[in-house]
């Protein structure tokens, strides 16, 4: 099968770049062998729940940054550190890298540093989030292809 | 014959089928977690809610193996979960961060983790954690060495170390075979298998109140140091107890005794901050701790009953709490209820004595730190009553000889927890004329003080149940009753009665702290009475939050005034009852830890004497202190 083959070598280029680029690391290999039959969308099902966490924590660190009247950094720091225990509970290594130098400045209660810290993750997490979609799409395609995904090692 | 079969193969097959709680906010983390332990052939329950998961692990104390908890919640510690689950449950608590620093993973040692977990967690670190549940059974089955002191280095490094010590657990456990024969034969209260590692089902020892009580009594007549799970067994002449029952209780007492030292200082000193309680607080307070004792005992946590003014973590969460629960319980005038409570056990009729009442112990320090601790500082502070004061006095000393911080934190704990709930109600007792009115409502509150903080040690206070059972009709006498609040010097109620169960050794000592010190501030005319109800309240209270039937881990609190009346959490024995319209706080742990009708003070007071050992008499007239036990009653 052709178009299958394709589909698979593809799938296989395209993984294989996402962990060169750090985008994403061994861990999200972990997940993808806990998937079997018994729970088929698990990675699926893993990364929409970070999605939706990370928005949210994302939300909370922009409000809490942007408090005028002082920032309480500790109630950054507690959702930088959230995101950073999901982030590598997924293994989106930049992210979670991200939230390292976050966390530092928020012990810092360096707001300009926050802030900056704060740009990186969203540019992160939304770069992750296209990747990721863009993977599960081809996995979507190869199984409607009749087709198997590969696995990566 | 098929039946049977099954069983074994279901025993043979562990760790297959271990049944493991995880608890952890981040949703991703959690699934995460749950997918690798069913992967690992666990039998998995999750929440993300610390609340939710103390409340599981109440309903049914066999329910789970292990619990793998994280650290950062935004509902509760993930170290007072793991406290409370090590004191109530005993069940091996296994943390997880993502956060690796040092100091955090020797937090969770101390606080009694086996195991200290880094995110993300790897399926292969998950497939060794069932060794834990067998390590710790074998733990408690094993006889400590005569020497309860000596046992606990080793079983601390054994159990605290948790992970892989395979050499030394096999040493102890070889130690432990030697000198177990005798132990053999009994079965544990729950009917441990003697070295069945794969009886999943290990039952465990409920410390009921009554049970913790006698525990505590045991201690306070041998002397802390002296203290050792034989001889402690033979004093409290408990059927199908064992030795290691009572050593890996013993050990968690300590744990909590030491614990409750360092949080009475910081309470003392918020007592000594808060000492000045108006008078007219007291009144409202004693109203005021009632309404939060329901308050508290209406919520599984203790904590945040008590502080229904009050930021409920604050509370509860430290060993201070226990007398901070009853104090934050009270709205502003809480804080003076605290005081009130402190010196309710001074029996000081006035209000201004409750104060003092705090102020006089001189676990002050320990209590100053915290408003809870104010609870306990003015309990200490109340030396200047001489009631109250001398209970934690006398209990630190009596009670245990620990050292001098224990006792501190015994009367810390005490004022904190039980304290609070004894000197409120001496202090109500004292407001009023009528001894019997006004005690009830001093009572109340005090009970309610007494009761969260009990609540929290609950497991020590089993001392308190005598109290409890004095609590009669808090308008029976205060006077003088000064209970022997039995504060087990170590416990203090740390962890907000609900939390009770979990502080693992914390937790024992606050609780016996606290109903130590309840018990012993009863004195005051009904007032101690009343203290024994709230420490028996505190009790319940703190059953209350534990949720389970049981009086669990010696949750001392006497949540007398507040379980009972109120219908306060079935865990909480409703020892206290109404009567004649005041709470008769019967410190009763859901075991009818007091008879119903202990509702005078006088009641509750002998209730507390009786249960600590007979060292102090009463101070004077006005209360007895016999037997100033000093209970943890948080």
């Amino acid at each position: 099968m052709d178009v299958v083959n394709q589909l698979r070598r593809q799938f296989v280029d395209y993984s294989t770049s996402l962990h060169r680029e750090g985008i994403l690391d061994d861990q999200f290999t972990q997940l993808q062998k806990l998937q079997d039959e018994n729970s088929p969308d698990f990675v699926v099902e893993v990364a929409s729940l970070f999605f939706e966490d990370c928005e949210k924590l994302i939300n909370n660190m922009g409000r809490a940054l942007e408090q005028q009247q002082g920032v309480d950094f500790k109630q950054v720091d507690a959702s930088v550190h959230q995101l950073k225990g999901s982030s590598s509970s997924i293994g989106a290594m930049r992210v979670k890298n991200v939230c390292i130098t976050f966390r530092s400045f928020c012990e810092a209660q360096n707001r300009e540093g926050c802030l900056r810290c704060l740009q990186q993750v969203i540019h992160e997490f939304s770069l992750l989030k296209n990747k990721l979609q863009t993977l599960f799409r081809l996995e979507q395609q190869i199984l409607t292809a009749g087709g198997s995904i590969p696995v990566i090692e | 014959m098929t039946v049977e079969r099954i069983v074994s193969e279901t025993k043979d097959q562990f760790p297959i089928g271990m049944r493991v709680l995880a608890v952890d906010d981040d949703p991703t983390c959690l699934l995460l977690l749950e997918t690798l332990l069913r992967r690992c052939q666990y039998h998995v329950t999750t929440t993300s809610q610390a609340i939710t998961a103390l409340k599981m692990l109440r309903e049914n104390n066999n329910k789970f193996d292990l619990v793998i908890s994280d650290v950062h919640m935004p509902d509760m510690d993930g170290f007072k979960l793991l406290e409370l689950v090590g004191l109530e449950m005993d069940l091996p608590v296994i943390m997880l961060s993502a956060n690796d620093d040092t100091k955090l993973v020797m937090k969770g040692i101390t606080h009694g983790a086996c195991d200290y977990l880094l995110k993300p967690v790897r399926i292969e670190e998950l497939k060794n954690i069932w060794q834990h549940v067998i390590r710790r059974k074998k733990f408690d089955r094993k006889d400590w060495n005569n020497s309860g002191s000596q046992d606990k280095p080793c079983a601390d490094s054994s159990e605290a170390a948790g992970i892989g010590n395979a050499d030394n657990n096999l040493k102890l456990n070889k130690k432990r075979k030697d000198q177990n024969e005798d132990e053999d034969e009994d079965l544990d209260e729950n009917g441990n298998d003697n070295d069945d590692p794969s009886a999943q089902k290990k039952p465990r020892v409920v410390w009921s109140v009554e049970l913790h009580r006698k525990f505590v009594a045991a201690v306070n007549q041998l002397g802390i140091e002296k203290a050792v799970p034989k001889k402690i067994l033979e004093l409290m002449n408990v059927e199908k107890l064992t030795r290691e029952n009572v050593a890996s209780h013993l050990q968690k007492f300590r744990l909590y005794l030491k614990r409750i030292s360092c949080v009475a200082n910081q309470q003392a000193n918020m007592a000594a901050a808060l000492g000045t309680v108006d008078s007219s607080y007291l009144r409202m307070g004693s109203l005021n701790g009632l309404g939060n004792f329901h308050a508290l005992a209406g919520t599984d946590q203790l904590h945040n009953a008590a502080f229904r003014s009050f930021p409920p973590s604050g509370v509860l969460g430290r060993l201070n709490t226990p007398a901070g629960l009853g104090i934050r319980g009270l709205p502003s005038p809480g804080t003076i209820q605290l005081s009130h409570v402190q010196n309710s056990g001074h029996s000081s009729n006035d209000q201004s004595k409750m104060q003092s009442f705090v102020p006089g112990n001189h676990n002050t320090n320990i209590l100053q730190g915290m408003p809870m601790s104010l609870e306990l500082d003015q309990l200490q502070n109340n030396k200047g009553d001489s009631r109250i004061g001398e209970l934690p006095t006398v209990n630190s000393t009596a009670v245990f000889p620990v050292s001098g911080s224990l006792i501190d934190s015994q009367i810390a704990g005490f004022s904190n927890n039980p304290l609070l709930g004894v000197k409120s109600n001496s202090l109500m007792l004292e407001g009023s004329s009528q001894q019997a009115t006004l005690h009830a409502c001093n009572l109340r509150d005090g009970v309610s003080a007494i009761g969260f903080q009990n609540g929290n040690t609950l497991s020590d206070f089993a001392s308190i149940d005598p109290v409890s059972s004095r609590l009669r009709d808090s308008k029976a006498d205060l006077q003088g009753q000064a209970a022997p609040i039995n504060c087990n010097a170590g416990p203090m109620i740390r962890s907000v009665p609900q939390e009770w169960k979990a502080p693992r050794k914390d937790a024992l000592y606050q609780s016996h702290l606290m109903s130590c010190s309840v018990n012993s501030s009863i004195p005051v005319n009904g007032a101690m009475v009343q203290l024994d109800q709230c420490l028996d309240r505190n009790n319940s209270i703190f059953h209350r939050t534990m949720d389970s039937g049981s009086m669990g881990p010696l949750n001392f609190f006497y949540p007398l005034s507040i379980k009972h009346s109120k219908g306060l959490n079935s865990a909480m024995e409703p020892s206290v009852t109404e009567k004649e319209g005041y709470f008769t706080y019967q410190l009763r742990p859901q075991g009818n830890h007091i008879p119903d009708n202990i509702g005078s003070l006088e009641d509750l007071a002998s209730a507390m004497m009786k249960s600590d050992q007979d060292k102090r008499k009463s101070m004077d007239g006005n209360f007895k202190h016999d037997n100033y036990s000093r209970r943890t009653c948080m």
